[in-house]
């Protein structure tokens, strides 16, 4: 418990160098903000005067400082486009982000813990080559082509489900889950497949086996649990950084969560609220790595006293 | 009476013409040809030899836990009546764990690391009897340990195998093979991996747990000192073949193929200390291509021209010790005439 908390202490120098660095990048980046925000035709004088007003003249420390001690009471500023509390926004894009994400990540496993067993247990056999063919294809194929494909075919064609997303309307999360998942389905199968073959040549396997277990019985009661520990891993970071937004598939499919807010923003310059899903993701990340080790340490007694 | 069941009325095993092949690219390598092997009720028995002569490979086939590309090529694994050999994979698993069970050479790595000792112990008399009460089990397990001398048997019931010593871990495979009363115990270099002093324990342990309930043992191992410690009975394989058996006080006066000779005095002994300690020349043959004659042949001081070319059958050189060696019986006929 006592190196969880420590844990936890070491996020806080990661954040603020992670807000820093976005600072820094956000202010390089050559344009006014407030120019953007009043549009073409303006009085130059004007802009100056917002320009204060917005304290964007201030030294960059002192916007800084400013920013952190906002953030620490919830507070990520006002967005410069809709004249909104960012914390508000994201609340408010975050439940479509997560509800994609979980979708995604429970077809994903799903499928690829299934695929990849099955490919384990029919090694070689032409089972196996199918499904790691397959899952070649998720690991390598890219997002918005996945996306195009599915709604070309499951959308349009044969018109199953809506090409868009709808709030309230199940069936149209669907393709986007898809697509979202289907890379992450690929890597658990392969991560899945190559583990547990793996653990299969372990001694205590031969002993599980000189027990009397049968082999269905060896593979779910000794070599599963065994080999799990680094999908395991892999999948926290799967969750993390499918929550943190998925820029591409929420795009396509106009779903507005998190990952559609940083594209706007970015186009609108939107300062606040670009580095507010930045420091929010950033956090979501982090939390990933964090949840991802307590498992680690749930499923391998040899590691729970250094967690 | 058949041959069969009147083996089986002495014998708790007996393997007849047991081949094991390895199926590689380069072609079959026959890692167990054609071993015979008679397994006493109530007797321990020495499967001596070098690493590679197939020892484990006869325990692995046994139990059916050969590795691909290794299988069971042919002969039989006379077990209680049934041909172990031609057994469907469940009902193997049925005899395995129960009336046969294995130790094996690694505790360290023989044991699940993320589950706890006391249930891997468990599962064992869970597996063969479903409606054995939980808390029972556990009872009997706790008694075990007890019995192969795991100190504070409660409190290790619920250790991880990884806060356990090499010895105790030794000793917790010990008692996962005893739990169901087997009627053999199969131990794969059980002590191997051990220092010396609690190789000489766990040795005790396995001859008391022997008297105690009557089962048979067979021990695999490359080191002679392991025989004569605890064995009755010793067979010596040589590249895939049973090249001597007897009783292990006979082996041990008058051995009788030049290799377990060779293995005799590769033996360290306090008071020799100026000679050089003796070792066979050579290394164990190719199972690719073996000599066209004896399989020892090459490392052999005493080899003949005849050594070359035929491969020696099993010949009685006293009553029930047996040699594979052309020599051997050249040298007794020899004698006679004389």
């Amino acid at each position: 418990m006592k190196s969880f908390l420590k844990r936890v202490l070491g996020m806080i120098p990661v954040l603020l160098g992670v807000v820093l660095l976005i600072f820094i990048m956000l202010r390089s980046i050559p344009g006014n903000a407030a120019a953007v925000l009043m549009g073409e035709h303006v009085d130059p004088a004007t802009v100056e005067r917002l320009t204060r007003s917005m304290g964007l003249d201030d030294p960059v420390p002192v916007q800084f400082f400013r920013y952190i001690a906002g953030a620490l009471r919830g507070d990520l500023g006002v967005s410069y486009r809709y004249d909104r509390p960012v914390t508000a926004m994201i609340a408010e894009a975050f439940p479509a982000t997560l509800q994609l994400a979980l979708l995604a990540a429970l077809f994903a496993w799903a499928l690829g813990l299934a695929a990849g067993i099955a490919a384990a247990i029919r090694q070689n056999k032409l089972l196996d080559r199918l499904f790691m063919g397959a899952s070649l294809l998720g690991v390598s194929m890219p997002i918005f082509m996945t996306s195009l494909l599915l709604q070309y075919f499951l959308g349009f064609r044969l018109g199953w489900f809506p090409l868009t997303q709808e709030a309230g309307n199940f069936a149209s999360m669907v393709l986007p889950a898809i697509a979202l998942g289907w890379n992450s389905a690929g890597s658990v199968a392969r991560m899945t497949r190559s583990s547990l073959i793996e653990v299969m040549q372990a001694d205590y396997i031969d002993t599980a086996r000189a027990k009397g277990l049968l082999r269905g019985g060896v593979i779910l009661g000794h070599a599963l649990k065994n080999s799990m520990l680094p999908v395991i891993t892999m999948m926290a970071l799967q969750l993390s950084s499918m929550l943190s937004g998925a820029v591409i598939t929420e795009s396509i499919f106009a779903i507005p969560g998190i990952g559609r807010l940083a594209t706007t923003a970015i186009n609108n310059r939107d300062m606040p609220v670009l580095q507010g899903t930045v420091l929010f993701t950033t956090v979501l990340v982090i939390a990933g790595n964090l949840l991802a080790d307590l498992l680690y340490s749930v499923l391998d007694p040899r590691i729970r006293k250094e967690v | 009476m058949t041959e069969n069941e009147r083996a089986g009325a002495q014998n708790v095993l007996s393997l007849r013409g047991l081949r094991a092949c390895f199926y590689t690219e380069h072609g079959v390598l026959p890692a167990v040809d054609g071993v015979d092997l008679d397994i006493p009720r109530g007797k321990i028995i020495g499967l001596v030899g070098e690493s590679g002569c197939g020892k484990s490979m006869t325990a692995r086939s046994i139990m059916g836990l050969l590795r691909e590309p290794g299988r069971i090529a042919g002969g039989q694994i006379l077990f209680d009546g049934r041909d172990l050999a031609q057994l469907p994979e469940k009902e193997l698993r049925a005899v395995c764990g129960q009336q046969i069970s294995m130790v094996f050479q690694e505790p360290m790595t023989s044991l699940n690391p993320v589950l706890r000792v006391g249930r891997q112990v468990c599962e064992t008399l869970l597996v063969h009897d479903r409606s054995l009460p939980r808390a029972q089990a556990r009872r009997r397990v706790i008694e075990m340990f007890a019995k192969v001398g795991i100190p504070e048997p409660e409190k290790r019931y619920d250790c991880y195998p990884h806060e356990l010593s090499g010895g105790l871990r030794q000793r917790v495979m010990i008692a996962m093979a005893m739990v169901c009363r087997p009627q053999l115990l199969i131990a794969d270099e059980p002590t191997t991996a051990l220092d010396v002093t609690i190789e000489a324990q766990i040795l005790r342990l396995m001859r008391a747990l022997r008297d105690e309930t009557g089962m048979s043992v067979l021990i695999i191992t490359h080191n002679l000192g392991v025989v004569a410690e605890v064995c009755d009975e010793v067979y010596v394989m040589y590249a895939g073949k049973i090249v001597e058996h007897a009783d292990t006080f006979e082996l041990f006066d008058h051995p009788a193929h030049p290799y377990t000779r060779g293995l005799l005095a590769s033996i360290p002994r306090i008071g020799q200390a100026a000679e050089r300690l003796h070792a066979i020349p050579g290394v164990v043959p190719n199972l690719l291509h073996l000599p066209a004659g004896c399989a020892f042949c090459p490392r052999c001081a005493e080899a003949g021209e005849a050594c070359r070319t035929r491969r020696p059958d099993l010949t009685e050189a006293a009553p029930g010790h047996t040699v594979r060696c052309l020599q051997y019986c050249a040298e007794t006929a020899e004698r006679r005439n004389a």
